[in-house]
């Protein structure tokens, strides 16, 4: 019987089958931020057990808060600044280097086709767009992937999605998965992987894989995977240009990930994206989405373009496209927060940021910031916000606050009109 | 092996997320207790029906609700929250995969029964008393008036045994 890419991760990872159901798994990426991970390392301190597996599969950043905003953050900020120092982790972003942890370790090469990368955070599905099985986990799990670099899961499950059509223009990535979630509801992929695949995915550049995968765990998924191919090798060729003697040898060889033909899958869901509409939500969960028609003309007081979803260099240059020359409205509060650095200064010199700021919006460092609801952004009772992230939890930008999740290229075109609007008026 | 079971509270919703069971603002903390008075604060019913601040979330120690309970972020936070009120079980339809994971890990129960019992289970009049049997896979719901239900319900060996070993730390230290 054929196997699915996850199955075969899982197979080359094996340490141990406890039950025939439960797989623990070696891992290559331990991955750590200054919000799950410093509560793991006091607990670790308190049991006798401050030990690291191995300091170069670990790779650690502050990303949530950062700059820390007061007495707690930083004190967060700096448990994982002093562990990461104590354990000789190189790869330790601080200050001025670090950026959403789901941007800034693909960015940097971390993940490569056929690797297991665990982390403290639900999102870390979104580094499945390599071909990796990536999933998030909580503390405990942390606890264990840092000290025995291991983790078990449930034998692997997947469902196919399989995306066809032509890419109507001002419908995005973004859009693709809010559909996908309206349809599998916010439980429908509950305990399986997600597998990405046909044309639409394969022209898709890793930017927009990422925003798929990112929003997999939407629909409950422990995670999503894209099949590693020549836009895969590309994007990585700067960090695997030893291992190969061209791309197209690093393509032949990522291929043995690829799932076999006959590989069983518990259900597919095909999607033709030819007639499909920009996609928002409302209300409070993550498939309460409807076509952008439907909600035009809703009131927005805040625009946020960020975020491990969508706040990459393809984001900011497709939203930049629709601010070009315009003000935002004038009762709306436009947020850009570059996803890294290295985006941020690419945004920089290509005249993004500027366009940004001429438009009047507000420009920060990389960080999760109102994200997550914990700064830099957060709303007051009432307010709605047009936002790039991939939570409309009720709270989750702040008490009382909506978030209407959309694309770049939707915000954009809100943070100018002041209401919902399809971002389809302003192109061409 | 530690004893499950007590008071139960009931919340009729599906859907509840890691959000809602303890608010980011709150992720700031280093300790567990510090999340105590902060359990379900965010939560609201459409009925009006759930309050955080009632004696009656004080006094639970199982937490009875519907499906895909815990979804949403992966903060275990959200699991301590529970576990620093004294909640050891929780029943539900269904749960989400990280959310589960992180009660057994922690070496307390999220224990999965049929709509129909969960049903039942809902009819039951204050103040309900459940009793889990973790050997025979069977929990029992006692009403005020007397009434009970009892419903079974199948636990993944592996989470059966780090549940014994007190949680996934413990075993993995031992066995890896
Ligand atoms: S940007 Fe938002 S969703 Fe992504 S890691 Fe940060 S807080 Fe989580």
């Amino acid at each position: 019987m054929g196997q699915t890419i996850a199955e075969k991760i899982f197979a080359a990872h094996l340490r141990d089958t406890p039950t025939p159901d439960n797989m623990v798994l070696d891992i290559d990426v331990v991955m750590c931020h200054e919000i799950t991970t410093p509560i793991a390392i006091v607990d670790l301190m308190d049991k006798g057990m401050d030990r690291v597996f191995d300091p170069s599969k670990i790779k650690a950043v502050i990303d949530h808060v950062t700059p820390p905003k007061d007495s707690k953050t930083a004190t967060q900020a700096k448990i994982m600044r002093d562990w990461a120092r104590r354990h000789k982790i190189k790869d330790f972003f601080d200050i001025g280097r670090n950026g959403v942890c789901h941007a800034l370790f693909p960015e940097k090469g971390f993940i490569r086709p056929g690797y297991t990368v665990i982390m403290g955070d639900s999102h870390t599905c979104t580094h499945g767009a390599f071909g990796a099985f990536a999933a998030g986990i909580g503390t405990t799990d942390l606890e264990v992937g840092i000290l025995k670099g291991v983790c078990a899961f449930r034998a692997p499950r997947s469902m196919k999605i399989e995306v066809t059509g032509d890419m109507p223009e001002g419908v995005t990535a973004k859009d693709i998965i809010l559909n996908i979630i309206k349809q599998l509801t916010v439980n429908g992929a509950t305990d399986l992987i997600m597998e990405f695949s046909g044309s639409v995915i394969e022209s898709m550049d890793m930017s927009s894989r990422m925003t798929l995968c990112n929003m997999s765990v939407e629909a409950g998924a422990t995670s999503g995977i894209c099949l590693p191919d020549q836009v895969t090798a590309r994007y990585l060729w700067p960090f695997i240009k030893d291992a190969y003697a061209s791309e197209d040898a690093a393509v032949e060889d990522f291929k043995k990930w690829h799932s076999d033909d006959d590989a069983v899958y518990e259900k597919t869901l095909r999607i033709d994206v030819s007639t499909l509409e920009p996609q928002v939500t409302y209300d409070f969960k993550p498939d309460k989405v409807k076509d952008i028609s439907e909600l035009a003309g809703t009131h927005i007081d805040q625009v946020y373009i960020g975020s491990c979803t969508n706040g990459r260099i393809e984001d900011i240059r497709a939203a930049a496209a629709i601010l070009k020359g315009k003000t935002i409205a004038d009762q709306v509060r436009g947020i850009l927060t570059p996803a890294t650095p290295a985006i941020y200064s690419q945004a920089l010199e290509e005249g993004l940021i500027k366009i940004f700021m001429d438009s009047g919006f507000c420009v920060l460092n990389p960080t999760c910031g109102a994200c997550l609801g914990m700064s830099s952004g957060v709303l007051a009772e009432g307010e709605t916000c047009a936002s790039t992230t991939n939570r409309n939890f009720n709270g989750r930008m702040g008490k009382g606050g909506m978030v209407h999740l959309m694309s770049p290229v939707s915000a954009a075109a809100a943070a100018v009109t002041g209401e919902i609007t399809d971002p389809r008026r302003f192109l061409n | 092996m530690k004893k499950f079971g007590g008071i139960a509270i009931f919340i009729d919703r599906n859907d509840i997320n890691t959000d809602e069971i303890i608010p980011a603002k709150y992720l700031t903390e280093i300790s567990k207790r510090a999340l105590k008075p902060h359990l379900l604060e965010d939560l609201r019913l459409d009925d009006g029906s759930f309050d955080p601040e009632s004696e009656e979330l004080q006094k639970a120690s199982v937490l009875v609700t519907r499906s895909n309970f815990g979804c949403g972020s992966s903060r275990e936070h959200a699991v301590w929250a529970l576990e620093v009120n004294d909640i050891n079980v929780v029943i539900g339809q269904s749960f989400a995969r990280i959310f589960r994971q992180n009660m057994f890990n922690c070496g307390i129960l999220a224990v999965e029964v049929s709509t129909e019992d969960l049903d039942r289970l809902f009819t039951l009049t204050p103040e309900v008393q459940v009793d889990v049997d973790l050997q025979n896979e069977t929990l029992t719901a006692t009403g005020g008036d007397g009434t009970t239900v009892v419903c079974r319900f199948t636990l993944n060996p592996f989470d059966r045994e780090l549940v014994g070993a007190g949680g996934w730390l413990t075993y993995a230290d031992r066995n890896y």
